[in-house]
């Protein structure tokens, strides 16, 4: 792909652009040529923008008629060798969740955008909500890890997004990229990055000939070679229990434990690379705000605003969901006496984050459902009151 | 030229690896194989450059005993998996290997809209009118009054027509055999392969284990005699319905339109797009 000709088509350095706009560019930036979607709100302008933007740089956008069918394209489309995209948000991606499994089963790189909005159900279509963070760890069936990312701002929405396909590529893996109606509505100033200040990265393609190549066998870092379609290899590729060959193997035990624990091992021994987090004057700090999303925003305030008074607050945010940042959460829960977790659901990351503290620190939880925004006064005054 | 035998085809086209199959005895499966692999081979096709997509459940395993590139994926979804394969590279051939049960029950959807878009693709859709692999429940394709063991006092619904559908939504290449018309099916695939756009071919097979041994087609001889019986080339059955006395018409009762349905040409999703691409596409 010609590198001028996506910075053609996302046109001036700077602008002044939406959440889920920012998503659309930063995949154009990663590589991303294939997008199959289906119009939902608040996630749609995504789609829209791929659909604007794809044809300019010969990629390809196609609207599927649902979305089961949306992610399948997109996984279909991966195995040609194309980086893949699609976007949704909360009745969407529960459609998504059997054939997100069978991209991690299958190890299909391939990136998946959330703009979460509120459920259950139809829910409130135009407002925002982090309802789905669960959903994203176990909303498929059976023993998995995924990967799932939360842009704080909108900025971030484009650099994440970049993030989730190098990871995809990486790991071999389905990525999720969670925001929200407001963000993904919110309009912020956004710089587009030079190519010398981004890391692009592709799938290792496999370098041996179709008679040595073994699909789903790995060497040290347990992410198998791709050879894509059409390239003579003769891949099998299944979501039943599989070998090494990628043969199906459904009713061997010893298969399925190589291959399901290899797939969450992949993740699981990486994550000094893929678990990230911003930590906000946590030196010295006695109370911990964790938050993550749009949330992250309003608890900076509050943090600025609690030194200005003379209370030790600090922030950790939270930048990718899952894997999840347990040893940061237990390294600080030795350190401070209380955290307090503002979320836009009735409490789903509260949860590892008290699995993670285990009893070692106080943990309070400032739920907010409904579609607003916390305010900062009302977490200011949860830490005056909580002190 | 020496006349090409299965076993030579079995060698040439297939996985040895995954022998034995998992089809039970008197299944006609196989035999659509058989006759997919006899096309491909007439027409000389570079299976480096095919993909073979099929969903889940019976004859959707058939991609696993083709060695080359094989996508088989969840239940009902394998044309939406094709669609993304063909459209992403639209060089590659894309053969979708799918059943009643996956291709217009749960997958149904998928069907209409991938006719719709007239994706190029070739669609063999085994019809065995029942949910084989979980062993024989009532499928969107059961004839009314069949016994399966989610019908255990007969189908009360009536079935659906998957050609019929599949012509009305104007798929350039639309035709149904039973496998035990040996020929016309092979050249049906061959037609299909061929044709620039979505093709369809069902393909009736028997499915002893699971359908025919609640209703009275255990045997192979039975159950082959029945198609027999029971097929009547489309153009007749469609002259004796407009122009047939009533007493002609009678004999159409559960009589099986086969045959090439539809054969025509349409422009396909990819040559489409290539022009919506070649239209808009930016300058480096």
């Amino acid at each position: 792909m010609d590198r001028n000709l996506i910075r053609k088509a996302l046109g001036a350095k700077v602008q002044f652009i939406q959440g889920d706009e920012a998503c659309a560019y930063g995949a154009l930036l990663a590589g991303c040529t294939f997008f199959g979607g289906y119009p939902i709100t608040p996630a749609t302008e995504v789609a829209e923008v791929m659909a604007r933007l794809l044809p300019k740089i010969g990629g390809c956008y196609i609207q599927m008629e649902d979305e089961i069918a949306s992610i399948a394209a997109i996984i279909g489309a991966s195995w040609t060798g194309a980086k893949t995209m699609t976007s949704t948000s909360g009745p969407g991606f529960s459609l998504m969740q059997e054939n997100l499994g069978y991209g991690i089963m299958t190890e299909t790189p391939c990136v998946i955008i959330n703009v979460q909005r509120s459920g259950p159900s139809t829910g409130q279509p135009t407002l925002g909500a982090y309802g789905d963070m669960m959903q994203a760890r176990w909303g498929t069936h059976g023993d998995h890890e995924i990967i799932m990312l939360c842009p704080a701002n909108v900025q971030e929405s484009l650099d994440l997004t970049i993030t989730a396909f190098n990871f995809a590529e990486r790991y071999r893996t389905p990525v999720l990229v969670f925001i929200d109606g407001e963000l993904g509505h919110m309009r912020e100033r956004v710089i587009i990055p030079e190519d010398d200040e981004i890391a692009i990265v592709n799938r290792t393609i496999s370098n041996v000939s179709p008679d040595e190549y073994v699909p789903f066998g790995v060497n040290g870092d347990l992410v198998p070679a791709f050879a894509p379609f059409g390239a003579g290899y003769h891949t099998y590729v299944t979501g039943l229990t599989h070998n090494e060959q990628g043969l199906p193997r459904a009713s061997s035990a010893e298969v399925h434990n190589r291959l399901v624990r290899r797939l969450a091992d992949k993740i699981l021994n990486n994550t000094d690379d893929i678990v990230l987090y911003e930590e906000l004057e946590t030196d010295d700090c006695e109370i911990l705000l964790v938050s993550y999303g749009i949330t992250a925003g309003v608890c900076r305030d509050v943090v600025a605003t609690a030194r200005q008074r003379g209370v030790k607050v600090g922030m950790l945010r939270l930048i990718t969901i899952w894997p999840f940042a347990e040893e940061a959460v237990a390294r600080l829960a030795q350190q401070v006496r209380m955290m307090i977790v503002s979320e836009m659901n009735m409490g789903q990351i509260i949860h590892p984050i008290r699995e993670a503290v285990a009893g070692r620190c106080d943990v309070r939880l400032i739920s907010k459902i409904g579609g607003a925004l916390h305010m900062p006064a009302e977490i200011m005054e949860a830490v005056e009151q909580w002190r | 030229m020496a006349m090409k035998q299965a076993e030579d085809l079995r060698e040439k086209y297939l996985r040895q690896s995954m022998f034995p199959t998992i089809f039970c005895d008197g299944c006609g499966i196989g035999n659509v194989l058989n006759y997919t692999l006899w096309a491909i081979d007439e027409i000389e096709l570079d299976i480096d450059r095919t993909v073979f997509v099929s969903g889940i459940g019976c004859s959707s395993r058939l991609t696993g005993y083709v060695n080359a590139d094989g996508l088989h994926t969840t239940h009902g979804r394998a044309l939406a998996f094709a669609t993304g394969v063909k459209v992403a590279n639209p060089d590659l051939t894309v053969i979708v290997f799918t059943g009643d049960g996956d291709g217009s029950g749960i997958g149904g959807n998928h069907l209409l809209h991938t006719i719709r878009r007239n994706i190029d693709m070739t669609v063999i859709l085994v019809n065995n009118y029942t949910y084989g692999m979980t062993g024989g429940q009532v499928a969107p394709t059961t004839p009314m009054g069949s016994i399966t063991t989610t019908t255990p006092y007969g189908n009360s619904e009536w079935p659906l027509d998957v050609c019929e559908v599949a012509r009305a939504l104007g798929a350039p290449y639309v035709a149904r055999w039973p496998v035990t018309f040996p020929y016309q099916p092979i050249k049906s695939i061959e037609q299909g392969i061929r044709k620039r756009g979505f093709a369809l071919i069902e393909m009736l097979a028997p499915c002893p284990t699971a359908y025919g041994r609640r209703n009275n087609l255990r045997a192979l001889d039975q159950s082959w005699k029945w198609y027999k019986d029971h097929s009547l080339l489309v153009e007749e059955y469609e002259r004796i319905e407009r122009f047939g006395t009533d007493a002609e018409r009678a004999t159409l009762q559960g009589k099986i339109k086969v045959g090439v349905f539809q054969d025509s040409e349409r422009e396909c999703f990819s040559d489409q797009w290539r022009a919506v691409v070649e239209r808009v596409k930016l300058k480096a």
